[in-house]
């Protein structure tokens, strides 16, 4: 699994800048590379600036807008946190109950699955009746993209854990409740976090989403607004720029829950982990 | 139960030897179910017995119904016919099953812990015997870091923090290389030295077997039956090359084989598919 690579062990880290170079260095080529030919194909002539801005007008509109730009990225930053914590805690709480009970198991499930099927334009308008142009609508929008591969990769996590384990346990006493605190809970962790990095990476568009479907007016309402404002007004550049931020973004986010996994599952990406 | 009450009585079984067996087994029979409907019979009309403080080891080929035996003194089974009864036991199963996410010590203090003790009373209440039992140093270090001699020598003490006074031994060694495993033998006898208690210990290597119990009852291929019985008096510490110990290793291989030529028609009987 290519996810646990950043995760390697002390000794090989302590070796340094080389590694770290060696680590940077490709994809950053590729970007180069396809950067390269991105501004090629535009300065030929071949599409638009409307249609297509070159990279460097691009890096221009980021330069010349970056308060602008981190200004909306505060609204959806904040969003994206919320909704991926509330989509965490809710995914997690439905795996257990579902865990525990296999009538509510069949009952949720296919609810939960439907879910994903729902156009969120279908009901923008009920959560603007309900809840206003607030940030809370907009987390209900991500909570509802988000939850589901939380939920779906905790579920198997907690169903994988060695039924020889829970034998054990019961044979050295312990309670329905303490085999879960002790063995499923844990055992649960690193698929629950996995599922996390999925909705991560669903919950930054689930915040574009979100944004336009309930726009407002407000100065600074979220980049996902200002990239909708920009592309009508044929401020296409900036509309770039802001999909630039939105793409950083992501990736700071990804490598923080990257971190968080590693101090909160230690265990999971030792190198020689559980061998039996 | 009277057994129970004895064992409530009695945890440290050395002290109490004139007390009733441990464990006595009465013509037992225990069939399961296979997934394609048809029964399998485990044992069959198996009648053991283990003193308090004895180490009774049980050996058989593969597939004799041993692992069934013990979860059947553990109490995760009923026995079909046939009675029984034991002082409280526990089982360590042939895998270590040592979770990963806690350290060595909180692994081997898991019966503490459960039982309602804090994390720091549990681990306290088990890091004198992993000094005693040769682990001083590697508390804190994670299941996965350990060697497979390791990780037994935890999930031993595991069992024993039970507190229970049988121990039921499931292959511990089987999974080990061949000097681990001598390794891990004498270890044993040192560490039952130290906590007496009786033990029944199902393995398939009759060395083992002969090395270190008191008594050998020697099982038959399935449905298990009991085939002979062996009293070891040897003095402790046994060594392989012994005379004592290859003579009774070579006579309780001539009780497997006879076992595996009768069970030929056992099984015959046993399987109603």
């Amino acid at each position: 699994m290519s996810r646990r690579l950043p995760a390697s062990p002390p000794a090989q880290r302590r070796r340094g800048l080389p590694r770290r170079l060696a680590a940077v260095l490709p994809p950053a080529l590729l970007v180069l590379a396809l950067l390269g030919i991105w501004e090629l194909y535009v300065d030929a002539g071949s599409a638009s600036s409307f249609v297509l801005p070159a990279p460097h007008s691009i890096a221009s509109a980021l330069w010349n807008n970056a308060g602008f730009l981190a200004a909306n990225l505060a609204p959806t930053a904040e969003e994206v946190v919320l909704g991926i914590a509330l989509a965490l805690a809710l995914g997690f709480a439905l795996a257990v109950a579902v865990h525990f009970s296999p009538v509510l198991r069949r009952a949720v499930y296919p609810l939960a699955i439907g879910s994903q099927a729902v156009p969120i334009a279908v009901i923008a308008p009920l959560l603007v009746f309900w809840w206003g142009f607030g940030v809370f609508p907009k987390l209900v929008v991500i909570v509802l993209i988000c939850f589901f591969p939380v939920l779906v990769t905790t579920v198997d996590g907690l169903a994988a854990v060695d039924p020889d384990q829970l034998k054990l346990l019961r044979t050295l006493g312990a309670s329905r409740w303490q085999a879960f605190r002790l063995a499923e809970l844990p055992a649960a962790l690193p698929a629950a976090l996995s599922g996390a990095r999925i909705a991560l990476a669903v919950g930054v568009i689930g915040a574009y989403i979100a944004e336009s479907q309930t726009a407002t007016t407000a100065v600074h309402a979220g980049l996902g607004h200002e990239i909708n404002a920009d592309l009508t007004a044929l401020q296409t550049p900036r509309a770039y720029a802001a999909a630039v931020v939105l793409f950083a973004f992501a990736i700071v986010c990804f490598n923080a829950l990257a971190l968080a996994e590693h101090r909160l599952a230690p265990w999971a990406s030792q190198p020689r982990g559980d061998t039996r | 139960m009277p057994s129970q009450l004895q064992s409530r009585l009695a945890p440290h079984p050395h002290e109490a030897v004139l007390d009733p067996p441990a464990i006595v087994l009465e013509g037992v029979t225990r069939a399961y179910r296979e997934r394609g409907g048809g029964a399998v019979r485990a044992l069959q009309e198996v009648s053991l017995h283990a003193a308090n403080g004895e180490l009774l080891a049980v050996v058989g080929p593969s597939g004799c119904g041993k692992t069934t035996l013990l979860e059947l003194i553990c109490g995760l089974q009923a026995p079909d016919s046939g009675t029984l009864s034991s002082a409280a036991a526990v089982l360590m199963p042939q895998r270590d099953l040592l979770l990963p996410w806690l350290s060595a010590v909180e692994n081997a203090a898991l019966a503490p812990r459960i039982s309602g003790l804090t994390r720091g009373q549990a681990r306290r209440h088990a890091e004198g015997l992993f000094a005693e039992l040769g682990l001083h140093g590697f508390e804190d270090s994670r299941p996965g870091e350990l060697s497979g001699g390791m990780r037994q020598r935890v999930a031993f003490l595991r069992t024993l923090l039970s507190g229970k006074p049988v121990l039921c031994l499931d292959e511990p060694f089987g999974a080990l290389d061949a000097i681990t495993r001598a390794e891990m033998q004498a270890w044993l006898a040192q560490a039952l030295a130290r906590e007496p208690r009786t033990v029944v210990l199902v393995t398939h290597d009759v060395e083992e077997a002969v090395l270190l119990a008191d008594r050998l009852v020697v099982l038959s291929a399935r449905p298990g039956r009991v085939v002979g019985e062996l009293d070891v008096r040897l003095p402790r510490p046994r060594v392989r090359t012994d005379a004592g110990v290859v003579g009774l290793r070579e006579r309780a291989l001539a009780l497997l084989h006879d076992g595996a030529r009768g069970a030929g028609t056992g099984v015959g009987a046993g399987a109603g598919e």
